[in-house]
């Protein structure tokens, strides 16, 4: 074999590293969406519907998480406590279809909303945030859902109402988990009237292009970017305004671990661990813990609701 | 045999098994032992491990440790029901893999969960109790590694070995305690409690063995010759005074 030295390369036939990187993130988002596209279709047959939606604020530019990775790591209790039981339960046994949102308390006039109303009720967007949960991992995911705020304005709050409580269905029918006395069921999650107006709170009924799958709590959850991933209350029945702060189901389970904020902090770890770093699903053994942001990077939009609060005793 | 009584050597009565049959036993064992890291490191090359590896390499190793352990801890109980005195010779082998397995759960911990991030690994282990729990059962097996060996059974003295050894117990109660504490806040009970039930089976079996061999003792010096001891309970007693 003869080496010849290469032919040289003229500037001109190099690519700009500017478009070169552009093409790169092309390239990865067109094949994460390939993928994206491909895999729900397997695990939840049963609802494997595109839900169109237009490009919405506030997403972050970090590469989604690959769908299949977010639908088979699941914490939906009513399922069952491993990860993977609701992903092999929650699409056999979660009917989504009649779905009614009860909306009532401090309100003028309590109505029932059905889910197809809901999902007209205003454009839907989609938007990629970031989720990180209280268990020390994180995942970066489009959601698809319109601002809670389009729906709390439309519920007309009194004067009263402070606070927002969000129940998640508990029909033993078809949730096993409910026969394990894991948390006082039906599982609540609560904001406060502001925190949940704010623009970043979605009312979320699809990711990744589609409508939410079962494990991932269809047919309608909230998403609240700021906040540890279990305040984004799933498969939601019921939406009460209320005057006092609601009792919700992990600080009620524990105290001393969970608080009614739950607001991403790295200064407050859990009793337990340390939320100073964080793991990102989906990437391989050898890459390390990831620092851990305030308010999981939306410091700038959402740190004036908790101006002057201690949040090492509010946590 | 020598003076000294070592519980592993000294076994004559290989009870219905030649040495080439307990070989064969052992070396299945010692496959049987390796086949759990085998289905983990062809998880890892084959990317079977889930949306968060590192996590499900730890849990996998964490609970191999402590199967490894219990079944360690089930080898005399077995033996007393059995009356299958071979079984002791398998013991050192499954108390080895024990700590093998715990020895690379730490070691994931440290390199794969922490990076070596020993300011980080060590505030969490003083602050946090399920890993202070986990952190002493490994360290108590370090000792028990080391003396393992026929040569360090001689050295020490069967009895001085046996009573070193008995902190398998507290290394079991430890490990299963780490679990326990890991899970505890999720309320979610059962897997744990599991555990906890066959550790306290099997320490509850030693402790129902000693007793009962007190009792015969008892019956005997007392001279209740009115009762014919069964061959069982009176070899139940010589072999307690050999092995724990």
């Amino acid at each position: 074999m003869i080496w010849k030295s290469p032919a040289p390369i003229a500037p001109s036939e190099i690519t700009d590293e500017r478009n070169f990187r552009q093409r790169r993130r092309t390239l990865q988002a067109g094949a994460a969406a390939a993928v994206a596209a491909a895999l729900p279709a397997r695990g939840s047959a049963q609802l494997a519907t595109s839900l169109a939606a237009r490009p919405g604020n506030f997403s972050t530019m970090e590469r989604p998480t690959p769908a299949n990775l977010v639908t088979s790591y699941c914490n939906f209790y009513e399922f069952g406590t491993d990860k993977d039981d609701p992903p092999r339960r929650a699409p056999k046994l979660l009917r989504t279809r009649p779905w009614t949102v009860r909306v009532e308390g401090e309100v003028r006039a309590p109505r029932t909303f059905d889910i197809e109303d809901l999902l007209k009720l205003a454009p839907l967007e989609e938007r990629v945030y970031r989720l990180r949960c209280v268990e020390g991992w994180s995942a970066v995911v489009p959601w698809i859902g319109y601002p809670l705020a389009e729906l709390i304005r439309r519920a007309e709050p009194t004067g009263n109402a402070r606070f927002v409580e969000f129940t998640t269905l508990a029909d033993p029918k078809q949730m096993p988990g409910l026969g394990y006395p894991v948390l006082d069921w039906p599982y609540k999650e609560a904001l406060r009237l502001d925190e949940a107006k704010h623009p970043l709170a979605l009312l979320t009924f699809g990711m990744y292009g589609q409508v939410l799958p079962a494990q991932d709590g269809a047919p309608l959850r909230i998403v609240v970017p700021w906040k540890y991933g279990f305040k984004s209350a799933k498969s939601i029945v019921r939406i009460r305004f209320t005057e006092k702060q609601p009792a919700t189901a992990w600080q009620t389970a524990n105290p001393g671990e969970y608080g009614f904020y739950s607001n991403v902090n790295p200064e407050r770890d859990h009793p337990r661990w340390s939320q100073k770093t964080e793991r990102r699903l989906g990437e391989d053994i050898f890459s390390r813990r990831r620092p851990t942001l305030m308010f999981n990077g939306y410091a700038e939009q959402v740190a004036s609701l908790y101006t002057g609060m201690d949040l090492m005793k509010l946590y | 045999m020598s003076a000294v009584q070592s519980p592993v050597a000294s076994f004559s009565g290989l009870a219905n098994l030649t040495p080439r049959r307990l070989g064969i036993v052992r070396a299945l064992v010692f496959g049987l032992a390796l086949v759990p890291l085998l289905v983990l490191a062809q998880r890892i090359l084959t990317g079977g491990l889930g949306a968060n590896p590192v996590e499900a390499i730890l849990r996998f190793l964490g609970t191999w440790t402590l199967v490894l352990l219990l079944v360690t801890l089930g080898v005399t109980p077995l033996r007393w029901l059995t009356g299958w005195n071979w079984l002791v010779r398998l013991r050192r082998m499954l108390g080895l893999y024990a700590a093998f397995y715990a020895t690379l759960h730490i070691t994931a911990f440290v390199w794969l969960d922490h990076w070596f991030d020993l300011a980080a690994i060590t505030a969490d282990v003083a602050k946090r109790p399920y890993l202070t729990l986990g952190f002493f059962a490994y360290l108590l097996m370090i000792p028990l590694v080391l003396t393992s060996t026929n040569a360090m059974v001689r050295r020490l003295g069967g009895r001085n070995w046996q009573r070193l050894h008995r902190l398998v117990y507290l290394i079991g109660i430890l490990g299963v305690a780490h679990y326990w504490f890991h899970k505890i806040a999720k309320n979610d009970f059962v897997p744990p409690a599991q555990y906890a039930a066959v550790l306290a089976l099997l320490l509850g079996a030693r402790v129902f063995h000693a007793w009962s061999a007190r009792r015969d003792l008892a019956r005997r010096s007392a001279g209740a010759q009115g009762r014919i001891d069964s061959p069982a309970n009176s070899s139940a007693i010589v072999s307690r005074r050999r092995t724990s």
